[in-house]
């Protein structure tokens, strides 16, 4: 319901941060990132950020060398995630400073975390920067 | 050291994996990695444990199997260490899912871990049992929950709430321990808890219907209170984005109140100021401004009706769409989907910024556009905006023309107020996009032409011109091809022009070359050629003088390799060359297709297959477009065609007809009915020129022929110069009617003036284990029944016991079976068991007997089973 996953992808189609809320096997997984990412690699800066792909829209936005791409169910409204997302990227900036495509590799788990405290079950638990930080901070300082 | 042993940080792994410049490279270094950690996870070494929980976290997310680290998050969950913890529940929400078994071992430390003290290891076991809890492991921790709800700590709250939701979920019965927490929860004042409070509630009110009414009747006026709040809150650092306070939760609440004012008019009423105020209030510069508006609108359009509300949504949405921003006109163009069904009047008024949207560069919009498009079209606007999608499709892109011509097709077939536009329309679409219309618009076409007798004139010339042009749409080379065919003369004596036409003279070599180039020209598929010689055989009959450049024409196919045309050129060849005073009854002029039902039968039966290639590829004389190929597939079910009169379109007509029995068994060995579907078309030919089996099969009037009576022999003798015929798998007897019609036979004389006519016996059934002989007799006076005694014969070498005989028929027939002589058949042939059967025909002299057969016996204390069909039965039966 709601989200049902959460990609990361860069420019030549690599996944850099997959988070799944529903059960897909390996083999699917692959498949369907394969299609998406290259269905929305495919499109420029004029069209819009809704593709919509079987029974499921892929809202995405492209930040510097990364994609950020939302699957949602058909009734779920288009613009609020695409604030989501803006808010996802917001809250990794202030934890890792200006974050890069590289701070999200090498601190996958950490990323991780930020998504756990934000999206839960495929719904948007917290939407307040320090309330999803503090607990992060916390282990840093551990 | 070696790069790759357990030791490696996991960034250094990483930087192992970016270094590879292949795929290949790049699974080597995975499975060295998995190879270690596999191993140090044998050695049970707990120092890096979590490094290697990491590591098989990257590597999951690349794409590689990592079922052996699932028990090491076990036990990672298990230890003291907070960090191991919560790498383990990381690991165990990335790595499992709710169906592996190894979760239910988990259920005991989440446990423990909800009654922890440290409320953030509370958090993660909620966090991970939200994620992934299976329905068992919901109802063992359902109580754990429901305690957390009422937590001190709001991150707990929180949390709890998700869990809860797919508690719910999992397991519905226990959704109302939940509803009083959960209503408890609305009246907090932290917005994480609001929010997921909300979307408890939401869940609820969905999942079970008492929580609804519960909802509704004490929580909504908290709701509209908090919404209040939370538009009318001055600046909150926590939770602005873009100047608004929380548009989540704004979007959460509006949601809410969707689900809890759909169906009730009071609790709409209630939300009324509320809605209005947030409508005009928010703004619209920001994306997140527009989030709001959108959710706005669509609770407004789903809650009852308020007439107020609804101008200000629709208004909105109009202001949506002129956006230039591409995301909000998408949203836009969704929301006006669902606004049709309840204010038609004001989305027509945005009809033509939403054309515009068709031909927008974003494909997503135009798909949408189109949707929408579609839903719009009426009586009043049909043409205009037609006219528009035709202008649209010459430039659309490949992959939109296929979904953008099927809608124009329908829209076209749904809305056109007269034939001619229909068919002007049509012909356009054709020229336009012939290649992606589907097979049923152009039979549909065809049979409007044929309705529209006063418009053939008018149609084959505009066909013709259209040809000039467009001859690499296929569908339109066909549909030409046969309107030229059949109304090839019209075309030359220019007859029936219409004021609006310009005049144009065809003469019949123009005519006959539009044929030759549709046969010649190497894109032309099978059916485009089979027609065409179709058209060919009809255009000798018409323009006498072009008879021998027609002639010469079709026989170039005669070596065709593919056995259809081949048949046909020759078939035709002949009738062109030796039977002149049949040819012209041939190839009349096809009687009307009832339109009503063949859009009747369209709509309802047969296998697309068979129907579509074999469509107006059967142009027998007098035969139908809709294909009588449709009984053919399933033989025991030939009584779909029931109704019997001539008038009828569809597979009776040429049963009728012709009375052919359609089974192609008979003619060729083996064919199904599916998957040869341009055979069937020549069987019923063949059965005109040589129908295999003595007695008649009653042909109408236009024919004028009728019973042949038996004589095999005949002349097939004379007719065979045309080789193809003698090969067929029909009988010697063949040519005997061809004969009969030839010598100008007299009419009908049905067959029911036969004199008990003695029916030859046929061999039902033969294997290399079994015979079976049917001898046929009918009782005089009664035509209907035949009386069939079969013979059953042993040519094996032992003998069969328990022998059963089973038949079954389809519906038009009756079938009696009289006990068997005995059970047990003698080997080698050397005594025979005998059964009667009873066969009546309510279709007597329409159809033919089919029959298929099941035989058991046991031979050598094995069970043995055989099946066969029976369709060589004589004609007259």
């Amino acid at each position: 319901m709601g989200i049902r996953f959460i990609l990361m992808v860069n420019k030549q189609g690599q996944t850099r941060l997959a988070q799944y809320y529903e059960y897909l096997t390996l083999e699917e997984r692959r498949a369907l990132e394969g299609e998406i990412v290259r269905k929305c690699l495919a499109r420029n800066e004029q069209q819009c950020s809704f593709v919509e792909h079987r029974n499921y829209k892929i809202v995405y936005r492209r930040y510097a060398s990364l994609f950020f791409l939302v699957g949602v169910d058909n009734d779920e409204n288009e613009l609020a995630i695409l604030e989501f997302i803006h808010l996802l990227v917001e809250t990794m900036d202030r934890h890792f400073g200006n974050v890069c495509e590289l701070d999200i590799m090498f601190h996958l788990e950490k990323a991780h975390f930020m998504l756990e405290e934000m999206v839960m079950n495929g719904c948007i638990v917290e939407t307040s920067k320090s309330n999803i930080l503090s607990p992060i901070q916390l282990m840093d300082r551990a | 050291m070696n790069p790759f042993s357990s030791g490696t940080r996991l960034r250094d792994m990483i930087r192992a994996i970016r270094a590879c410049k292949t795929a290949a490279e790049e699974r080597a270094v995975v499975r060295k990695e998995c190879a270690a950690i596999r191993s140090s996870i044998n050695e049970n070494d707990h120092d890096y444990r979590h490094r290697n929980i990491a590591k098989l976290m990257f590597i999951h997310m690349l794409g590689y199997p990592t079922h052996f680290g699932q028990m090491e998050c076990l036990k990672l969950i298990a230890s003291a260490e907070f960090p191991e913890k919560r790498i383990g529940y990381l690991g165990l929400m990335l790595l499992l899912d709710e169906r592996q078994e190894v979760l239910m071992l988990v259920t005991n430390s989440l446990k423990q871990d909800l009654n922890h003290a440290n409320q953030y290891i509370v958090g993660l076991a909620l966090c991970a049992l939200g994620n992934i809890c299976s329905a068992e492991m919901a109802r063992d921790l359902a109580p754990e929950v429901e305690r957390l709800l009422q937590f001190r700590d709001p991150n707990t709250r929180k949390k709890a709430a998700l869990c809860a939701i797919r508690i719910i979920k999992k397991v519905p019965d226990l959704a109302e321990n939940f509803i009083n927490p959960a209503a408890a929860l609305l009246k907090e004042k932290h917005h994480g808890v609001l929010i997921t409070g909300v979307q408890l509630c939401t869940d609820l009110c969905k999942v079970s219907a008492e929580a609804l009414e519960y909802c509704r009747k004490k929580c909504t006026g908290g709701l509209v209170r908090t919404l209040k709040d939370v538009a009318n809150s001055p600046y909150a650092p926590e939770y602005d984005i873009a100047g608004i306070t929380d548009p989540f939760l704004h979007i959460r609440l509006l949601r809410l109140l969707r689900v809890l004012g759909q169906g009730d008019a009071d609790v709409s009423d209630l939300m009324n100021d509320i809605l209005a105020q947030v409508a005009t209030k928010t703004e619209t510069n920001k994306n997140a401004g527009n989030a709001i508006l959108y959710e706005c609108v669509e609770t407004i359009m789903s809650i009852e009706d308020n007439g107020g509300l609804r101008v200000l949504a629709i208004n909105i949405l109009g202001r949506f769409l002129s956006n230039r921003d591409n995301n909000i006109r998408y949203v836009a163009l969704n929301m006006l989907m669902k606004a049709i069904t309840v204010d038609t009047q004001a989305v027509q008024r945005h009809r033509a910024t939403i054309v515009e949207c068709v031909k927008d560069s974003d494909a997503s919009i135009r798909k949408r556009a189109l949707e929408l498009v579609y839903l719009l079209v009426n009586e009043s606007n049909v043409k205009p905006l037609t006219k528009e999608l035709i202008e649209y499709l010459e430039r659309s892109d490949q992959e939109f023309k296929g979904d953008l011509t099927a809608k124009i097709c329908s829209i076209i077939a749904k809305f056109s107020p007269e034939k001619i536009w229909y068919i002007d329309q049509m012909l356009k679409v054709l020229s336009e996009a012939g290649n992606f219309v589907k097979d049923e618009v152009w039979h549909a076409l065809i049979v409007v032409i044929s309705n529209a007798s006063d418009l053939h004139g008018y149609t084959v010339r505009a066909l013709y011109r259209a040809f000039q042009t467009s001859a690499e749409q296929e569908t339109l080379v066909r549909v030409a091809v046969w309107c030229i065919g059949e109304y090839g003369d019209l075309l030359v004596k220019n007859v029936g022009v219409l004021d609006i036409e310009d005049p144009i003279t065809v003469t019949e070599s123009d005519a006959v070359d539009v044929v030759e180039v549709a046969i010649k020209h190497h894109t032309s598929d099978l059916t485009t050629k089979a027609m065409s010689l179709i058209a060919l055989l009809k255009l000798s009959s018409r323009f006498p003088s072009s008879s021998e450049r027609i002639q010469d024409i079709i026989i170039q196919n005669r070596g065709s390799l593919v056995l259809e045309l081949q048949q046909r050129s020759i078939e035709f060849n002949s009738v062109i060359e030796k039977h002149h005073n049949i040819r012209s009854a041939l190839v009349e002029r096809m009687p009307v297709l009832d339109e009503a039902t063949f859009i009747g039968r369209r709509a309802g039966s047969t296998p697309a297959t068979v129907s579509t290639s074999n469509g107006p590829s059967l142009n027998l004389p007098n035969g139908v477009t809709k294909p009588p190929a449709a009984p053919l597939v399933d033989l025991l079910d030939l009584s779909s065609d029931d109704a019997p009169a001539p008038s009828s379109s569809g597979a009776d007509f040429l049963q009728d007809l012709l009375g052919v029995d359609l089974s192609p068994a008979s003619k060729q060995p083996g064919i199904s009915g599916t998957n040869q579907a341009p055979r069937t078309g020549t069987d019923v030919l063949l059965d005109l020129l040589s129908i295999e089996t003595p007695p008649a099969s009653p042909i109408t009037d236009i024919l004028s022929s009728s019973q042949v009576y038996k004589s095999p022999h005949a002349s097939l003798e004379g007719l065979s110069s045309p080789s193809a015929l003698s090969t067929r798998a029909a009988t010697p007897a063949g040519a005997a009617p061809m004969m009969d019609l030839l010598d100008g036979f007299v009419p009908n004389s049905p067959i029911s003036e036969d004199n008990g006519p003695v029916y030859p016996s046929i061999v039902a059934f033969e294997s290399s284990s079994l015979r079976i002989m049917f001898n046929f007799s009918k009782a005089r006076g009664n035509p209907q029944t035949t009386s069939i005694q079969a013979t059953f014969t042993n040519l094996s070498p032992n003998v069969y016991t328990d022998f059963i005989f089973q038949a079954a028929v389809p519906k038009f027939l009756q079938l009696h079976l009289d006990p068997a002589s005995s059970n047990t058949l003698p080997a080698g042939g050397n005594g025979s068991i005998t059964q009667n059967l009873r066969v009546i025909n309510s279709q007597h002299g329409k159809k033919s007997l089919v029959m298929r057969m099941r035989i058991a016996y046991k031979s050598n204390d094995e069970d043995i089973l055989e099946e066969g069909q029976v369709s060589n039965f004589p004609r007259g039966l």
